[in-house]
C-alpha cells in the first residue's frame, strides 16, 4: 500500500524554444496524501500544467523524480495511466458529431468498461450534474458549460484514485462553477482513497476546495500549508481596495515604505487598487499621493486578507 | 482488467465516431462517390475513344474503387493524430490505460467499413453507368487478396500516422505529395506492368500495387499477360507487407510517444 497519493522528489523540467531554455519547473518537492484535495495555485506561465502533464504521464521530467500511487511516472506509467483521468479547462475533446452520451460511453471504453456498466455510471452521473437532457445532444451543440460538465463526467465516470484538475472552472459561468466545485467535494468525501489535485489561479476556489495549497511561481513552490494556515502569513497586514478615477498612474506606490505588494486592474477609465500594507498608517500617504495625480477616490474599503494578498505578499505581484 | 478485453473494447470505442459518421453526414455521398465518378469517367471515355478492350474500363472502375480507400488511408489515418492532438483528443488516449495501437485499430477497422460502404456505391455505379463485367475466376483468392490488401494498406495508413505526428503540420503537404505520385505508381488505371519490372518492383512497397494487380488478373482473365507477378505470390508479398507496416507502427507509435515526452510535443501547443 503507498502512503502518498503524489510525491516528487527535485523535479525539474526545462523546455527548449527558438535557442533558448526555458525553466518551467524548478526542484519541486511536494507530497500529496492520500484522500487530499491538493491545490497548486498561481498565476499562468507559473509551471501548474506543467507539473500536471508529468504526473498524468505525458512529459517527462528533465531531471528529479515523480511518483503516483508510488510508481515511477518515467518508469511505470502503464500502470499509473488506469488509476488515474484528468480534465482541463476549455477543454475541447471528443467528436463534436457524437451524442453527448456516445462521446461518454467512447471514452469509457478506453478503459474497458462493460457497456452496462458504462450506461448506468454515466446515466447517474450526468444526473447528478443535472445534465439529462443533453445526452441525446451532439456535442458540436452544446454550450462552453455542458461541455465542461461532460468534461467533467468524462474524467470521473472511470472511478480513478487520483483525478487532475487543471483549472476545471476557467471561463464558465458562475452557476457552472459553483456546480463542479460542489460535485467535486461530494465525490472527494465519498471515498478516502480518492485524491484531487487542482490547479487553478482562481484564489477563491482554491480557499473554498483545497485541504492544502502548494503556491507556484516561476516554476518554483514557494509556499505549501493549509489555506487558514498559509491566510496567517498576511494576518498581522491589512488589505485595502481602492477605487480611483481617472485612471492615474501608480508607479509612485512602490516608494512608499510598510506597503507589501499591490495590483492595479484598469477598467471603464477607472482603476481599482488593492493593496497589501504592515498597517493602516500608509493610507494617508496612498490618498495624498493619488491627490497629487489628480486621482478622486470612489471608493475605498478594508479586506480580509485573501490568498491573493499571500501570493502578493510572496512575489509581489498579483495572480491575474 | 483483462488486457485482451480493454483492448477489444478500446477499438470497438474508437471505431464506432467512423461507422456513425457515415450514417450522420449523408453529404458524402455527393463528394466521395459522385466526384470520384467523374474522374473515372474521363479515363473510361479515353479507353473508349482509344478503342481500347473493354477490360480497361474495368481497370479503371476498380482502381476508382481502390482509390476510395487510399484516400481514405491518407486523410482518415495518417493525418488523424495529428488532428487529434489539435483537438485534446490524443492526450487522453495517450493518458488511457489501453495500447495505443488499438486506437489506430480502432480508427482503421471503423475506416474500413464506412470506405467498404463508400467503395461499393462505386462499384455499383461504376457496374451501371459503364455497363463493366468482371468474371470472377477464384472468388476465394479474390476475398484473400483484397482482405490482406487492405490489411497491409491501413496497416501503411497507421505506421504514417505516427510519423505525420512526429512531423507536426506538414501532415496536410505529405498527403499532398504522397496522393498523386501513389495514383500512378500503383497503376491504379493501367497495368503496373506497363512500368518496368524495377519501377514495379520498387512500387510494390505500396499495397495497393500488387492488391490492384492481383485482383485484376482474378477479375479479368484476359489481363493474365499483363500481370506484374502470380496472385498467390502478391498475396505472400502482400502478407509479409501487413506484418512489416504493423511492427514498424507500434514501433514508431512508442518511439514517438518517447519523443514527444521528451521534447513536450503530444499535447496541444496553447496548454
Amino acid at each position: 500500500m503507498h502512503a502518498d497519493a503524489i510525491k516528487c522528489v527535485n523535479l525539474s523540467r526545462d523546455f527548449r524554444s527558438k535557442g533558448k531554455t526555458v525553466h518551467a519547473l524548478k526542484n519541486v518537492n511536494l507530497t500529496v496524501k492520500k484522500g487530499e484535495l491538493f491545490g497548486l495555485l498561481g498565476p499562468n506561465g507559473a509551471g501548474k500544467t506543467t507539473l500536471i502533464k508529468i504526473l498524468t504521464t505525458l512529459l517527462l521530467p528533465t531531471s528529479g523524480r515523480a511518483y503516483v500511487y508510488g510508481y515511477d511516472v518515467e518508469k511505470e506509467f502503464r500502470k499509473i495511466r488506469p488509476i488515474i483521468n484528468m480534465v482541463a479547462g476549455g477543454e475541447t475533446s471528443g467528436y463534436g458529431l457524437l451524442t453527448v452520451f456516445e462521446n461518454l460511453w467512447m471514452f469509457s471504453q478506453f478503459y474497458g468498461i462493460p457497456n452496462k456498466t458504462a450506461t448506468e455510471r454515466i446515466n447517474s452521473m450526468l444526473a447528478r450534474l443535472r445534465i439529462q437532457e443533453l445526452a441525446k445532444r451532439k456535442v458540436r451543440a452544446l454550450s462552453t458549460g455542458e461541455r465542461q460538465k461532460v468534461n467533467i463526467i468524462r474524467g470521473f465516470m472511470t472511478e480513478p484514485l487520483i483525478v487532475f484538475l487543471d483549472e476545471p472552472t476557467l471561463g464558465l459561468d458562475v452557476e457552472t462553477a459553483r456546480m463542479i466545485r460542489k460535485f467535486v467535494k461530494e465525490w472527494i468525501a465519498e471515498n478516502k482513497e480518492r485524491t484531487v489535485l487542482l490547479t487553478t489561479h482562481y484564489m477563491m476556489e482554491a480557499d473554498e476546495l483545497c485541504d492544502r495549497i502548494a503556491i507556484i511561481d516561476r516554476g518554483k513552490i514557494i509556499a505549501l500549508d493549509s489555506p487558514a494556515e498559509l491566510k496567517k502569513l498576511v494576518k498581522s497586514d491589512v488589505s485595502i481596495n481602492l477605487e480611483i478615477k481617472p485612471a492615474i498612474k501608480l508607479d509612485w506606490l512602490s516608494r512608499i515604505d510598510g506597503i507589501v505588494g499591490h495590483t492595479a486592474a484598469h477598467q471603464d477609465g477607472k482603476v481599482k487598487l488593492r493593496l497589501v500594507a504592515k498597517d493602516d498608517a500608509v493610507v494617508g500617504e496612498v490618498v495624498s499621493g493619488i491627490y497629487k495625480e489628480n486621482g478622486k477616490i470612489v471608493s475605498l474599503h478594508k479586506d480580509e486578507p485573501t490568498l491573493e494578498d499571500v501570493f502578493l505578499k510572496l512575489t509581489g505581484r498579483g495572480l491575474e | 482488467m483483462n488486457t485482451v478485453l480493454l483492448n477489444l473494447r478500446a477499438i470497438r470505442g474508437r471505431a464506432y465516431p467512423r461507422i456513425v459518421g457515415l450514417i450522420r453526414e449523408p453529404s458524402w455521398i455527393f463528394w466521395e462517390t459522385v466526384l470520384p465518378l467523374l474522374s473515372i469517367s474521363a479515363f473510361i471515355y479515353v479507353y473508349r475513344s482509344l478503342n481500347a478492350p473493354p477490360m480497361y474500363e474495368g481497370f479503371v472502375v476498380l482502381g476508382g474503387v481502390m482509390t476510395t480507400y487510399w484516400l481514405n488511408v491518407l486523410w482518415s489515418m495518417a493525418a488523424q493524430l495529428y488532428w487529434e492532438k489539435e483537438t485534446a483528443n490524443l492526450q487522453l488516449y495517450l493518458a488511457a490505460p489501453m495500447s495505443k495501437m488499438s486506437i489506430l485499430a480502432g480508427m482503421a477497422f471503423g475506416a474500413i467499413i464506412s470506405t467498404t460502404l463508400r467503395a461499393t456505391t462505386i462499384l455499383l455505379l461504376g457496374i451501371f453507368v459503364f455497363h463493366v463485367k468482371f468474371v470472377i475466376s477464384s472468388p476465394l483468392l479474390l476475398l484473400l487478396v483484397f482482405v490482406v490488401a487492405l490489411l497491409a494498406l491501413y496497416g501503411m495508413g497507421m505506421l504514417f500516422a505516427s510519423l505525420y505526428l512526429m512531423w507536426g503540420r506538414e501532415a496536410w503537404y505529405l498527403n499532398n505529395l504522397f496522393q498523386e505520385p501513389v495514383y500512378f505508381l500503383s497503376g491504379q488505371y493501367f497495368p503496373v506492368k506497363a512500368l518496368g519490372t524495377f519501377l514495379a518492383a520498387a512500387a510494390s512497397i505500396i499495397p495497393l500495387t500488387l492488391g490492384l494487380d492481383a485482383m485484376r488478373q482474378i477479375l479479368f482473365p484476359e489481363s493474365i499477360p499483363w500481370g506484374f507477378l502470380n496472385p498467390w505470390i502478391e498475396l505472400g508479398i502482400l502478407s509479409v507487407l501487413t506484418v512489416i507496416f504493423l511492427v514498424a507502427a507500434k514501433y514508431a507509435l512508442d518511439r514517438i510517444e518517447y519523443l514527444g515526452k521528451t521534447k513536450g510535443t503530444l499535447t496541444m501547443r496553447w496548454q
